[in-house]
């Protein structure tokens, strides 16, 4: 196992490679730079805007600026931020962990509904429980998630319950430790709920589909025969084999939340790596847009690497190293 | 072999339907035989026969729908199984009447070691054994596998064919049922690992005096086992009768033609024959 | 095979419906110009966000009621008693062209001006939301045609050559998808957009290059799958009995590959459908798709987010999203109707 994760680790810095290539070439070949803002403004002279895209390094061909922003990435150093001033490290230490955050809560939030109702709808295949949960499944699906953000923005700041954005409080500094957390929490369970309810939809559909797969089989007759009750053939024998397919799906769940983080964090002003990525793309603020597609593509590999692992701890049949 | 007391199994006029209105075929259509205490009993006939459906049936296994329990009795030990509530038929199932299936690659759990398999059955059904793992390892070693207690911890893929067949044997035997239903129980199985299973059964058969039901289409694999034989075709019961006497002298065409089906070494035949459906119904 | 799936579809209850609707929006959507009261860019900056004119029954025709404007600090309008402008059908409208080509000077109904009919109200510069609704439903309802056929073709060529030939191709494309795969969709979807920006400058390439670069995210999955697909079925007698006929490999492809695939493509393309709306959708939402003075529901959701609009309850501003889902949910279900007919067996895709 250990020599299976070192090898993908290793497959990272390859792919990580390629990532950083085709991102820094789209970010070079599009219009303009960090400096057409200046440009704009009639009263700063030319030599300084020359002088300016001599210290970026701007006027120098691509593959000479990707290898040196290369070369300074490898050594840890993400350079400056060009519109926040600060270096892109300590930007990425704000926002990387509160989307990290938001993911992860959207994850487990997706999973705490999908696998009970999923359960549910295929044991009670074709109730009026069954028949609910497919409909709203649909709705769930349906709905964009901009157009889903919209609405809860707009449900907060008419019922007040909720924070319409942000991260945290403006009086967070003050408050204590526990009250800090729940700061936090407070101002995550509503962006949660909007970016985790299209992947919960998702889920059960595949969840309830697995159940009646797995009902099917012929180790559940072998069950049966054996005189288990229909509970713990439904809840241990099927739940058990029907989850397997799920755990593949986690890594793949990662693009989308990465993806859907973009559009709730920009609509509910959730400070994240979404927010900042496209910020940055608008601003052309090159060294954040790369540091943040690594980061991203980074959590996204991590991510798919952890699932395979699951995947072989819940599926005794899965082993990596032979 | 004939007990004095009234048989283990009696099934009466057993009728079970699939499905409903214009499409409803009845699998199993007006059946009756018995199976006395220590007795084997194969049940023979092709696909499609309605034998393991019958078999399915004795503890109520088949899902409704599609299938139908339309009439007829199951009685087992005298209490009629069809008219269990679920709670005592659950009680039958394993503890009284255990079964192994055709597939033991795919009627083993996947996710679940053989101890928690074994396991399973042993504390369902007699909750006086107090050290389940040792039960374990001898239902294991009953059925010949060596080095029982390293086989525990193992998951179903990391044995052969022969060897999960020989867990499902355990599995059902761990209980001490009354009737073991061996539904096709080597068909999956290579021809030499077929033998070995057989010869197992017939081991258990007179080490623990239990009853076996077999389900098989090959007439080749009967002899040696079954005390009788009782021959399905389309649903209904053709031929019963004692093994040898049915071997020697079929009565109905259809049994010929089964009996036909198994190659003969040494024997001077080109082809295999294959049965021919009208021809049967024609001198039926 | 293509009138049997239609057959198949009308019989289920479901599928049929969906099946209607969907055609239903698709003719009002060809025939927008005709419907639509006004040009999707027709402003009226004394009427901004003006509420739904009510509709009545006055003096043995349609009408619709009149507005005052009561509070411009909050736009607030009411209904002046008793004044109402008759609908007319079939009125002279300025000249466009239907379609590009066929000239027309009419619409299918309207008020006379400067009266104004608001079905769904109208936006910050008093254009009318049912118009702008009308016009935009043919972006979102063509994008997921176009961004499935494009895929299908790459995914097709991509995966059956690599799954085909196996090889240095194969490891090269299998590479491509992964690295595709390995960046958040929408991170490279901006990316792209801001790359390719300048080469597309007018509205109607804005929408292609939306499509091209949707496609260019969607086609990796596709070709992954069909190379899997045509791994299996490439040592089958059947293909082995072509190479010996002397068939060359696209020939092989064609004919005898592909159709073993056309139930798996026809089912993941109708279920992807919803993806390519709802990122274009996010896409003109985010202000980097559909560009004004064009107009698509995405595009119109994005006036939401101000402020304004939210705190003083325009409902009607929020109708695009409710097309979209409408859409969405028909084009899921249909989906889904025709994977149970297709492929029963085919799984749940997450």
């Amino acid at each position: 196992m250990k020599t299976y994760i070192l090898r993908r680790l290793l497959l990272m810095i390859p792919m990580l490679l390629g990532v950083s290539l085709l991102v820094f070439v789209l970010v070079y070949i599009s219009p303009g730079n960090y400096l057409d803002a200046l440009k704009a403004q009639r009263d700063i002279p030319a030599e300084f805007i020359a002088k300016k895209e001599r210290e970026l390094g701007l006027d120098r061909p691509w593959y000479v600026q990707y290898v040196s922003w290369l070369g300074r990435t490898v050594r840890g150093d993400f350079g400056e931020s060009w519109s926040y001033r600060i270096p892109v490290a300590e930007l990425l230490a704000q926002r990387a962990p509160a989307t990290l955050a938001l993911s992860l809560t959207s994850l487990v939030f997706a999973w705490a509904i999908a696998v009970p109702l999923g359960v549910f709808a295929a044991v009670y295949r074709n109730s009026i429980f069954d028949k609910l949960s497919a409909l709203s499944a649909y709705a769930a699906l349906s709905i964009p998630e901009f157009f889903l953000a919209l609405l809860a923005v707009i449900f907060a700041s008419q019922w007040g319950v909720f924070p319409t954005g942000g991260l945290s409080s403006i009086d967070h500094d003050y408050l204590s430790p526990v009250g800090q957390l729940w700061d936090y929490v407070h101002h995550l369970i509503l962006p949660t709920i909007v970016l985790g309810i299209g992947g919960a939809a998702g889920l059960m559909r595949v969840m309830r589909t697995n159940m009646l797969d797995v009902i099917q089989s012929e180790y559940v007759m072998t069950a049966r025969a054996k005189g288990v009750p229909e509970n713990v053939i439904m809840f241990r024998h099927v739940l058990r084999n029907a989850i397997n397919p799920l755990v593949t799906s986690l890594g793949f769940a990662f693009s989308g939340l990465l993806s859907g983080a973009v559009l709730v964090e920009n609509v509910m002003n959730y400070p994240g790596l979404g927010q900042l990525i496209f910020q940055a793309f608008m601003r052309k603020d090159r060294d954040v847009v790369m540091a943040a597609v690594i980061i991203g593509s980074s959590m996204l590999i991590i991510g798919n690497l952890i699932a395979d692992i699951l995947l072989a701890w819940v599926d005794p049949r899965i082993r990596y190293d032979k | 072999m004939t007990s004095v007391s009234g048989p283990l199994l009696k099934v009466n006029n057993l009728q079970v339907d699939f499905g409903s209105g214009d499409t409803v075929t009845h699998a199993v259509n007006d059946i009756s035989f018995q199976i006395r205490d220590g007795e084997t009993v194969a049940i023979v006939g092709e696909s499609g026969s309605g034998k393991s459906v019958t078999a399915l049936s004795l503890t109520r296994l088949l899902p409704t729908p599609p299938a139908h329990y339309v009439g007829g009795e199951i009685l087992f030990n005298g209490r009629n199984t069809l008219a269990l509530s679920e709670n005592d038929l659950r009680k039958v199932r394993g503890k009284q009447i255990a079964y192994i299936f055709q597939e033991p690659g795919t009627s083993l759990n996947p996710v679940f070691t053989i101890e928690y398999q074994i396991a399973e059955a042993i504390q369902l059904h007699r909750p006086d054994v107090t050290d389940v793992r040792a039960e374990a390892i001898r239902a294991l070693d009953l059925v010949g596998i060596r080095n029982p207690a390293q086989r525990l911890g193992d998951y179903p893929h990391q044995l052969s064919g022969g060897m999960q067949q020989r867990v499902m044997i355990a599995m059902a035997l761990a209980c001490q049922p009354k009737l073991l239903v061996a539904d096709e129980p080597t068909t999956a199985l290579d021809v030499t690992i077929q033998k070995q299973i057989m010869d197992l059964l017939r081991d258990i058969k007179v080490k623990t005096g239990m009853s076996i039901m077999l389900i098989t289409h090959n007439f080749g694999i009967i002899a040696d086992i079954a005390d009788r034989v009782v021959v399905m075709f389309r649903g209904k019961i053709v031929e019963d009768g004692p093994t040898g006497e049915v071997l020697r002298h079929p009565k109905h065409p259809y049994t010929r033609a089964l009996i036909d089906c198994v190659p003969k070494l040494g024997a001077k035949q080109r082809r295999l024959r294959a049965i021919d459906h009208a021809e049967i119904e024609a001198s039926a | 095979m293509t009138s049997d799936l239609l057959h198949q579809i009308l019989r289920r209850r479901a599928g049929a419906f969906c099946l209607v609707v969907l055609i239903l929006f698709y003719v009002a959507a060809f025939f927008a110009p005709l419907l639509a009261p006004y040009a999707t860019s027709d402003q009226d900056l004394t009427k901004t966000y003006h509420p739904p004119t009510g509709v009545v029954w006055q003096e043995g025709r349609l009408a619709v009621r009149l507005y005052k404007l009561v509070d411009p600090t909050c736009a607030k309008y009411e209904a002046e008693p008793g004044q109402f402008a008759p609908i007319h059908f079939w009125v002279k409208a300025p000249t466009y062209h239907f379609l590009g080509f066929i000239p027309v000077s009419h619409r299918l109904f309207g008020v006379e001006a400067p009266a104004r009919l608001y079905l769904l109200g109208s936006d910050e510069t008093g254009r009318d939301v049912f118009s702008r609704l009308l016009y935009g439903s043919r972006v979102s309802l063509t994008i997921g045609l176009i961004g499935i056929l494009i895929t299908t073709v790459i995914g097709l060529t991509v995966g059956g050559l690599a799954g085909y030939f196996g090889g240095v191709f194969d490891s090269v494309a299998m590479r491509g998808t992964e690295l595709i795969m390995a960046i958040p969709g929408l991170y490279l979807i901006i990316a792209l957009r801001a790359a390719l920006a300048k080469y597309f400058d007018d509205s109607d390439q804005i929408f292609i290059l939306i499509v091209v670069i949707l496609s260019f995210i969607g086609w990796a999955g596709t070709a992954r799958v069909i190379r899997g697909l045509t791994l299996s079925l490439r040592n089958r007698p059947f293909i082995y009995a072509a190479e010996a006929l002397g068939q060359g490999p696209v020939t092989i492809l064609w004919k005898h590959l592909f159709p073993n695939l056309f139930s798996y493509l026809i089912v993941t393309s109708m279920l992807s459908i919803p993806g390519y709306i709802l990122g274009e959708a996010a896409l003109s939402f985010l202000g980097i798709g559909i560009q004004e003075p064009s107009t698509s529901w995405g595009l119109m959701l994005s006036q939401v987010q101000d402020l304004k609009v939210f705190m003083l309850n325009f409902w009607w501003l929020l109708t695009p999203g409710l097309a979209i889902f409408i859409t969405v949910i028909l084009f899921n279900v249909l989906g889904d109707v025709v994977r149970d007919i297709v492929d029963p067996k085919l799984k749940t895709q997450v």
